[in-house]
């Protein structure tokens, strides 16, 4: 008897061990992080993913261009609400009646977080780097619409000097393009317009290193609204306010915790504990319960993001372009998206999102089996009869997953066709698409500005983006025309005849249109939503809902 | 002793060896590289990239360069995230490893060890089937359930701890527990194995009839034999504790080498993938020697020449 009871009593006490843990910590967390963090004006926001890096020139993704936003500042800025170019580093600027060349004048009261002078120089430097082919920056191609930035990226030109772009003055920038380009100054919140420290990059390894440290807290300068403090890779980065800012008298933030939460349902559950502001996304299936509770915390946004399915043009059947229109006509979006996708998103008719850049497109592809079936019977297949099968490709993903086994359903009804789902890893997925071995693959594209060509570009022949062997003359024509005509409307109606091109060739079938699914807590004020994601950190700030009276 | 010490830790090297070498040609033949990316990367940067980090340079000879490099210390850049080295992401993520393994272990003796013992006193009855269910039942249920259950109850219901994070001391209860109990659960079973062997051998009768008290008969007689299975199993346990906690890291969000090795595979990042499988894999054999030298001490007929 005796034996088993100090057994028990062991137990016990480790029982009583475990809740007195437990108890301690629970007493520490009664007040929520968020709270006391909105008392201090430190916003928590979740990023999504840790930062590759945060060297504007060695990145390519949104979660490092969230962090980079509140460290450094371009030429130009953006109104958050209308996306319009406000002042930035350049204080004004003026372009010339052919849209080719622009003049920026910077403000004298800009500087580097280290009280350094912010100057045309820094730009130039910025720009030269990016634009290095030993540097290998995968994303240096954004500058290539100044003069000669391509080849000089490209290394057939050694000299920076005969680049377009030259700094008259210590504060005056002047920049000389290819070809007018309407949405140039808009491309100035993109990190790869942003400058960098030149002096301390130099000191730490030089212009073309890849692996230096000037990126790291304690070295780290920058010129934006906020200045890194810390940077523990998968735990937190933190900025502060950077004091040296030229307009830190209007940013109310203290300071901004990045925690790159990558498991949406983690960051779900992070947000309902008070352990942020803010979340990068939200995991599908809880958008629907959300939705259904009225969960006053959830937000939908318009994303400009088109999720598509790419075909491929160089080999049987897809070759065919009457099999390519019968695949896209006999995708029935609206079920689609109502039954299987939901979260807000629009079933997309066409490829270019809704008001990007002030385009909307007026061609539609609609859903219509009678034609499709009548196509497919003239391309040899009457009844689905002899058409080999066929498989769709994705990157492994429960989402994707769906969407997929939704549509191989509607395909085989409609056109009694056999399609089989594919899954790949990633790289694996990505190298598929690359070396064209696919049928039919899942894609999609967010737009990094808001303009049509961004999107249009990438299916110009040859473009590194195509993935689909489609070459069209004929749309080559339209969306290089489009990019440079200076004057809007005539702008839209050209992209408006490549996009007709585009659907009537069809390597591509449009599926939806993204939304940016996310958690906001109240105490986020001056919040204001836009297509492109962009968040505007330096007019955010926070205020604690008013205490119920004792 | 220290001769079959020092014979194991040669045996070390070529054993490293094949594993570098096997896995340095493996990731090789994997499609996809580490600079494929969804936006396309045109062919110059491309080639300036490879150039860059000499993977254009044939692959034996990248294999070469690389086995100097390994011997000379540097485990190289990392392609994926340039800011640090290799050895640099290591000795900043293995330490959290190391740390969450280690509360993972100690939840896993003290529960497991308590229960194992507890059962193993009054085999068959309830004493016994209770701890004993409560370890099957944590055998049972695999981690990425036991996280979201324990986060539900006590983050979500009660309010008591923190659901992610690794910056604060309470952010750690819940992974800890989380890593440990299936462990636990595995040292509960095997202790009440050894601790019933150990209990009808002769020398435990001996130390009853000598009127010893029961407690130092099983702490100071019973207990030495008795967890020999579970040192044995504490060995590969450990080093799976350290290693492979990458569930639990994804589900706390915890900034452990774990998650980093799946990412550099996941994201072809060679160097990185070369150095995690080589640190990894030296932390498993020094664990299995550790463990061999731990039994020959508890079990004096078990000597090592």
């Amino acid at each position: 008897m005796s034996r088993s009871r100090s057994g028990w009593q062991r137990v016990a006490a480790l029982m009583a061990c475990l809740a007195a843990i437990a108890g301690l910590a629970g007493c520490g967390a009664r007040e929520t992080r968020a709270a006391r963090a909105t008392a201090e004006g430190v916003l928590l926001v979740g990023n999504g993913a840790e930062p590759q890096e945060l060297d504007p020139h060695l990145v390519s993704g949104v979660p490092e261009h969230r962090i980079l936003s509140a460290l450094f500042e371009g030429l130009v800025d953006l109104d958050p609400a209308t996306l319009e170019p406000i002042p930035g580093v350049a204080e004004w600027w003026s372009v010339t009646p052919d849209g080719l060349m622009y003049t920026f004048y910077l403000r004298k009261s800009a500087h580097w977080s280290n009280g350094d002078p912010l100057t045309a120089h820094d730009f130039l430097y910025a720009w030269e780097r990016i634009l290095t082919p030993t540097l290998a920056s995968e994303y240096a191609s954004m500058l290539h619409c100044i003069v000669n930035a391509r080849a000089f990226n490209r290394g057939e030109i050694r000299d920076f000097s005969q680049v377009g772009a030259k700094a008259i003055d210590e504060y005056t920038l002047e920049v000389r393009l290819e070809q007018p380009t309407p949405y140039f100054l808009s491309l100035h919140v993109h990190y790869t317009w942003y400058p960098v420290p030149h002096k301390l990059i130099e000191s730490l390894g030089g212009m073309t290193a890849r692996n230096t440290k000037w990126t790291q807290p304690g070295h780290m300068v920058s010129n934006g609204a906020f200045k890194l403090v810390k940077w523990e890779p998968d735990k937190v980065i933190r900025v502060e306010k950077n004091p040296r800012y030229w307009n830190a008298d209007a940013v109310r933030l203290q300071g901004i915790a990045f925690y790159p939460i990558s498991d949406p349902m983690t960051e779900d559950r992070t947000f309902r504990t008070g352990g942020l502001h803010l979340t990068e996304n939200v995991p599908l299936p809880k958008i629907e319960i959300y939705q259904q509770e009225q969960f006053p915390f959830l937000h939908i946004d318009p994303y400009l993001g088109t999720y598509y399915y790419r075909l491929n043009t160089t080999r049987p059947p897809f070759d065919d372009v009457r099999v390519r229109r019968a695949f896209a006509l006999s995708l029935d979006r609206d079920t689609l998206v109502a039954q299987v996708v939901d979260a807000g998103r629009q079933p997309a008719a066409h490829y270019v999102p809704p008001e990007t850049g002030g385009y909307t497109s007026t061609d539609r592809m609609p859903y219509d089996v009678d034609q499709a079936r009548r196509l497919l019977a003239e391309a040899g297949y009457p009844g689905g009869k002899g058409f080999p099968k066929v498989e769709l490709l994705y990157n492994t993903s429960e989402d994707h997953r769906r969407i997929a086994e939704a549509v191989q359903q509607m395909w085989n009804a409609a056109l009694h066709v056999e399609v089989q789902l594919l899954n790949q890893d990633w790289k694996v997925y990505l190298n598929s698409m690359n070396v064209l071995n696919y049928d039919i693959a899942r894609s999609g594209w967010i737009g990094d500005y808001s303009d049509p060509y961004n999107f249009l570009e990438c299916f110009l022949s040859g473009n590194g983006n195509n993935r689909t062997g489609y070459a069209s003359e004929a749309y080559d024509r339209l969306v290089r025309k489009g990019a440079s005509v200076m004057y809007k409307a005539g702008r839209l109606a050209t992209y408006q005849q490549a996009e007709e091109t585009l659907l009537a060739d069809a390597p591509i079938i449009p599926v939806y249109f993204y939304t940016r699914p996310y958690l906001k807590s109240p105490d986020v004020k001056n919040w204001q939503p836009n297509h492109l994601g962009y968040i505007s950190w330096k007019t955010l700030y926070l205020e604690a809902p008013e205490e119920e009276s004792p | 002793m220290v001769k079959y010490i020092i014979r194991r830790l040669l045996g070390f090297v070529p054993t490293l060896f094949i594993i570098v070498t096997v896995v340095f040609f493996l990731i090789r033949l994997a499609p996809g590289g580490p600079f494929d990316a969804e936006r396309n990367v045109s062919s110059e940067v491309l080639q300036n990239l490879e150039a860059y980090y000499h993977l254009d340079a044939p692959l034996h000879e990248q294999y070469f360069q690389y086995l100097r490099d390994v011997l000379h210390g540097d485990l190289g850049p990392s392609f994926e995230k340039p800011s640090r080295t290799v050895s640099e992401w290591i000795a900043y993520r293995s330490p959290v490893s190391l740390e969450l393994g280690l509360y993972g272990l100690a939840v896993a003796l003290i529960l497991g060890l308590s229960a194992g013992v507890i059962a193993s006193l009054r085999p068959n009855t309830l004493t016994d089937h209770v701890p004993m269910a409560f370890a099957m039942a944590g055998i049972c249920v695999p981690n990425f359930v036991l996280g979201p259950l324990l986060v539900l109850v006590l983050s979500l219901h009660l309010g008591w701890l923190p659901v992610s994070g690794w910056e604060y001391s309470e952010d750690k209860i819940l992974p800890a527990i989380t890593l440990g109990v299936p462990y636990a659960a595995y040292i509960a079973r095997l202790s009440r194995g050894g601790m019933l062997e150990v209990l009808s051998q002769d020398f435990i009768r001996t130390a009853r009839a000598k009127g010893l008290s029961e407690a130092r008969v099983l702490l100071r007689h019973a207990l030495r034999g008795g967890i020999q299975p579970v040192v044995a199993f504490l060995g590969p346990a450990t080093a799976g504790l350290i290693t492979g906690s990458f569930v639990v890291e994804n589900i706390f969000q915890v900034p452990g080498l774990g998650s980093e090795f799946v990412g550099a595979a996941l994201h072809r990042d060679y160097t990185m993938i070369l150095g995690t499988v080589l640190f990894f894999a030296a932390l498993i054999l020094l664990f299995n020697l550790l463990v061999d030298v731990v039994l020959a001490w508890l079990d004096p007929r078990l000597r090592y020449e």
